[in-house]
């Protein structure tokens, strides 16, 4: 894998074209698994005849389910895998740190805050749904932990240390609106969509995720040398000539955009950000010309496989996706962890 | 192409780390930088290599100001060695030395083999030419502070800063690098610690002392049993050589009775 991926432009994009490749394969794969299990080649020819009209004779209930449900879903889970471990990646780069993740921001905290205020307090009065409700919210505790980050001076112990402080507020305000206002039915609802759902995923919000996605990797890989140059700390970076604060500024601001647009659409799903890094560190060290497009093929891959479990695990019931990814993760990073190739 | 600091401050909040250094570094020397702890040596020497921009006053590289030479610029021209520089990512001394080329790698200029050769031979100079393939953590002291320097050396400066370079490092090590870095062939800015250590390759020396520059001048005009007494504290001997170098005793006040 890794001679695969190493220098030479030629062997770069068939390494590329092979990465799009297995990711297309994984959505056909995760379009075909389900409760009705449909096979592969209807699931292809479902996919021809809405690409580019190529009018094969599908079984109309078959392509509804693999069109508008599973392949919808499929889409906006390797949108969601390969934003989350992407904005964990640069995170852990910019602030040194091996256990920042997305939600390091507040921005899991605030969404729920924000999803909460509008299905329990039903602030926006029915003029918003709940994840719009979300994506305010992120944005409004971003600001928040942005605000006091800056007021606490520099570094980046000041930015994780205003992160905890805002997810902890946030999270108090939505316990005390859940708490204070919720029926048991709603408490549970809300629960569920804390844990990461997709199960009312459809293409409209596949139309978001996947652009956020695709943009966001773009703007990062934009800036993949600029992280390198961050391997011994911001002033380090600012001696090799990059701008630190303005790389700070757009590679956060990306990064907590795409994990706003993400969790609004799905909920806060764990790990992910924090451990596939990790792992993609674990095949091609630190440079994030390789470590870039490599957390966001493997985040992706990761959170397909993952929504496919959570669908099959347990007959006849969806389990939320943060379980899964917790389950698997978790074992996952001790492994790595233990290998002993993270830190040392 | 000259490096200079017009009347330069600067502060953190409301506290002046630097007031008011002019100094004006002349290419080709091995200029040294002395003081006791806090006095501002390394505040001083990050503003000298425009790392951080000045308070008050004018940085000044080739008469331009820095701000408007731009960081890419200034990375092409001052290669900048922090006092402790250390990463927990796995990477290699390769890898380590390869950021120096940053500042002249872009989407239209991308690496090249070139660079390959300015990384090999930042390696050569400090000696670390067999250590390419070692991993970062299982370096000495010694032998991470000469990667830094190869890595500053990648960026191919016209200046190279040296923020305390020998602390942590053994006398061997210390005389080593110290050695090394006098025969580059870069005009080098240094903040010692030890004022031997200064008096032995520093061409000049400028003291500081709370965040002032004191004396600027060669070894033997600053370092001066009067200077160490105002200055560090200290009670010294000051010896001139035969070649010419100064070496100071220090005693110790109250000696203890043999």
């Amino acid at each position: 894998m890794i001679a695969v991926l190493s220098s030479a432009p030629g062997r770069r994009t068939s390494a590329a074209f092979a990465a799009l490749v297995l990711l297309g394969l994984s959505l056909a794969f995760a379009a075909s698994v389900g409760e009705t299990a449909i096979p592969i080649q209807t699931v292809m020819d479902t996919i021809a005849n809405h690409v580019w009209g190529a009018g094969y004779d599908v079984d109309p209930i078959d392509a509804g389910i693999v069109w508008n449900y599973r392949l919808s879903r499929a889409v906006v889970a390797a949108s969601c895998g390969a934003a989350l471990a992407l904005s964990g990646a640069v995170l852990q780069a910019l602030l040194r740190n091996a256990l920042a993740d997305p939600y390091l921001l507040g921005i899991s905290a605030g969404a729920s805050t924000g999803a909460v205020s509008v299905a329990i307090l039903g602030v926006g009065a029915g003029m918003f749904g709940l994840s719009v409700g979300a994506f305010i919210g992120s944005v409004v505790a971003f600001a928040f932990v942005s605000l006091l980050a800056l007021q606490a001076g520099r570094g980046t112990g000041a930015i994780i240390l205003a992160g905890i402080a805002g997810a902890q507020l946030f999270n108090a305000l939505t316990s005390f609106i859940v708490t204070k206002s919720a029926s048991a039915e709603e408490a549970r609802g809300i629960m569920f969509w804390l844990l990461g759902n997709l199960s009312g995923v459809r293409w409209p919000d596949a139309t978001q995720a996947l652009p956020m996605a695709i943009i966001g990797l773009l703007v990062c890989l934009w800036h993949a040398r600029a992280l390198d140059a961050f391997t011994f700390g911001r002033d380090s970076a600012a001696s090799l000539g990059v701008p630190v604060r303005r790389v700070y500024v757009i590679l956060i601001g990306v990064s907590a955009l795409m994990t706003a647009v993400m969790v609004s659409i799905v909920g806060s799903i764990g790990f992910v950000g924090l451990v596939i890094p990790h792992a993609a560190r674990f095949f091609v060290g630190n440079r994030h010309g390789l470590l870039l497009p490599l957390s966001a093929l493997i985040g992706a891959l990761f959170l397909v496989g993952a929504d496919v479990i959570s669908r099959v695990i347990v007959p006849g019931q969806v389990l939320p996706i943060g379980v899964i990814t917790a389950l698997v993760g978790a074992p996952a990073f001790a492994l790595i962890l233990c290998h002993g190739r993270i830190l040392r | 192409m000259t490096l200079e600091l017009r009347n330069i401050s600067w502060s953190v909040g409301f506290k002046k780390i630097v007031r008011d250094v002019s100094l004006r570094v002349e290419p080709g020397e091995f200029l040294g930088v002395i003081g006791p702890n806090g006095s501002g040596k390394t505040s001083m020497m990050s503003v000298l290599g425009g790392i951080r921009p000045p308070s008050d006053g004018m940085a000044l590289l080739g008469d331009q100001a820095m701000r408007k030479v731009g960081r890419r610029n200034l990375a092409r021209r001052i290669g900048f060695v922090e006092q402790q520089a250390d990463t927990s990512d796995r990477i290699t001394v390769h890898e380590a030395v390869s950021l120096g080329r940053t500042p002249y790698l872009s989407l239209l200029s991308p690496w090249s083999e070139i660079d390959d050769d300015i990384v090999a031979s930042a390696l050569e100079s400090v000696g670390m030419g067999n250590m390419a393939d070692r991993i970062w953590h299982t370096l000495s002291g010694g032998e991470k502070q000469r990667v830094h320097i190869a890595r500053a050396l990648a960026q191919q400066p016209d200046y190279l800063l040296l923020d305390e370079p020998t602390n942590h490092l053994d006398i061997q090590h210390q005389l080593g690098l110290l050695e090394l870095v006098h025969v580059l062939p870069v005009t080098v800015v240094a903040a010692l610690h030890d004022l031997n250590h200064a008096a032995l390759f520093c061409d000049r020396i400028a003291m500081m002392d709370g965040g002032k520059l004191i004396a600027v001048g060669t070894p033997s005009e600053i370092l001066t049993q009067q200077n160490l007494r105002d200055v560090f504290g200290v009670e010294a001997d000051i010896e001139t050589q035969h070649d010419g170098r100064c070496h100071i005793r220090y005693r110790v006040r109250n000696q203890m009775e043999v």
